[in-house]
């Protein structure tokens, strides 16, 4: 079956290695749409992208784009697709004009009038050399190319770590105008959350090579809260509404996954603020340590 | 067109844009047949995501503050004006009417919610 309206299906998908595994990894996101892949160091957001991109070989499971096989239409599948990874990945020595020479040929539909004006609007000067360039320049460059052959999916592996905050606004503002055209989608992974509570539509949560949690970003933060107050309003039964508590000498702050029920117990007697998914992270990941 | 964005608020932000939006329709800075920003552009020129966007519209098309023509865009509906009045002085009247159930539960004179309510209104 062809599945037109994901551009991204990933089912069932597992990789062991000797000391890490990715179980059963489902999620898709919606065509004209971006995705931020959020979770710790280590948690499988690069191996999963790996996989994807038929870096890696999967142990089972199914990952489909544009509702092809990855592997069975890779060639297809990478014409129309772009990807940005965290690390440089061209010729240091080459200028960027000479690396973009080399590059074009290997896509069916590199557009030469693109790349110069993405060069301008970045404003890359083309004759410089690779190494000579900053990591948010670097990054805009990847962009450049990727956006240069007409790709309707961009796939981006932890591409804020190390930019300063002017490179991530600029980056934010580059694929927000990517998916005017709603043919497109974005995929990136990421641990800097505050990005992607600007600009995500879908979050996609990988703790411990397991998804915790894919949702529309708006359904998951009006969902989740956190409640603060004193520390005699935790029992046996209210804890249990928590995923996770942290506590002080002057009161507790804690996430819930249920808002509303958590109301219903706590209203006038404890703070409901609105969570950022850092929040949902880190209270996640901690309160499992803690079980 | 204004659309301001508070990310301290507790409001929803689509429900922002909403509340945003119904206000300058009924006012008249948004006028009938006028063609609203695609949720796209909403959503890059907010920063904010296009399901938020997207949402707002449909919250608006529910009510029937706009229509969204395929493949043309979004519009102020041709609605005349009293009639959005109309339903939102029926909000506010529901609203009050809630105000006197829960003053009358709690055995609250007619003067003394009388007097709350001039007291809160002075105050806004």
């Amino acid at each position: 079956m062809v599945d037109t309206d994901n551009i991204l299906t990933v089912n069932k998908l597992t990789k062991h290695f000797k000391d890490f595994s990715l179980k059963n990894v489902s999620f898709r996101l919606p065509r004209g749409y971006v995705m931020g892949f959020i979770g710790p160091n280590g948690s499988g957001k690069s191996t999963t992208i790996k996989l994807i991109l038929n870096l890696l070989c999967k142990d089972s499971g199914q990952i489909n784009v544009f509702g092809l096989d990855n592997l069975e239409h890779e060639l297809a599948i990478k014409n129309r697709m772009a990807f940005v990874f965290d690390e440089n990945h061209f010729y240091e020595e080459l200028s960027i004009r000479d690396m973009a020479r080399i590059i074009a040929p290997f896509y069916r539909h590199w557009e030469p009038q693109t790349f110069e004006k993405c060069l301008k609007d970045f404003v890359i000067n083309p004759k410089q050399k690779i190494k000579q360039l900053s990591k948010g320049m670097k990054m805009k460059f990847s962009l450049a190319i990727a956006l240069s052959h007409g790709a309707e999916l961009l796939i981006m592996d932890e591409p804020t770590a190390g930019l300063d905050p002017m490179a991530r606004s600029e980056l934010l503002d580059i694929l927000a105008t990517l998916i005017q055209d709603e043919r497109n989608s974005v995929f990136f992974s990421t641990h800097i959350t505050p990005d992607l509570d600007k600009i995500a539509d879908y979050v996609t949560f990988i703790n411990q090579g397991e998804i915790v949690l894919s949702a529309p970003k708006d359904d998951i933060l009006e969902k989740y809260g956190v409640i603060k107050g004193s520390c005699d309003l935790l029992d046996e039964e209210s804890k249990r509404l928590f995923v996770g508590i942290k506590t002080n000498q002057f009161g507790f702050e804690g996430l819930v996954r249920d808002k509303e029920k958590a109301l219903r117990r706590f209203r006038g007697l404890a703070l409901l603020e609105k969570p950022s998914l850092e929040d949902i992270m880190l209270y996640t990941v901690r309160g499992e340590h803690h079980a | 067109m204004n659309i301001i964005i508070a990310n301290s608020s507790p409001e929803p932000i689509y429900q922002q844009i909403v509340t945003q939006m119904k206000n300058l329709i009924l006012k008249g800075d948004l006028t009938e047949a006028e063609g609203l920003p695609s949720i796209r552009i909403l959503a890059k020129e907010l920063q904010i995501s296009v399901i938020t966007t997207k949402r707002a519209y449909e919250e608006l098309e529910r009510e029937g503050y706009i229509e969204t023509v395929g493949g043309k865009g979004s519009f102020v509906s041709a609605q005349n004006k009293e009639l959005l009045y109309e339903k939102r002085l029926r909000v506010v009247e529901e609203k009050v009417t809630e105000a006197i159930v829960a003053a009358r539960n709690a055995g609250m004179e007619r003067e003394e919610l009388l007097a709350m309510f001039k007291l809160l209104l002075e105050e806004q």
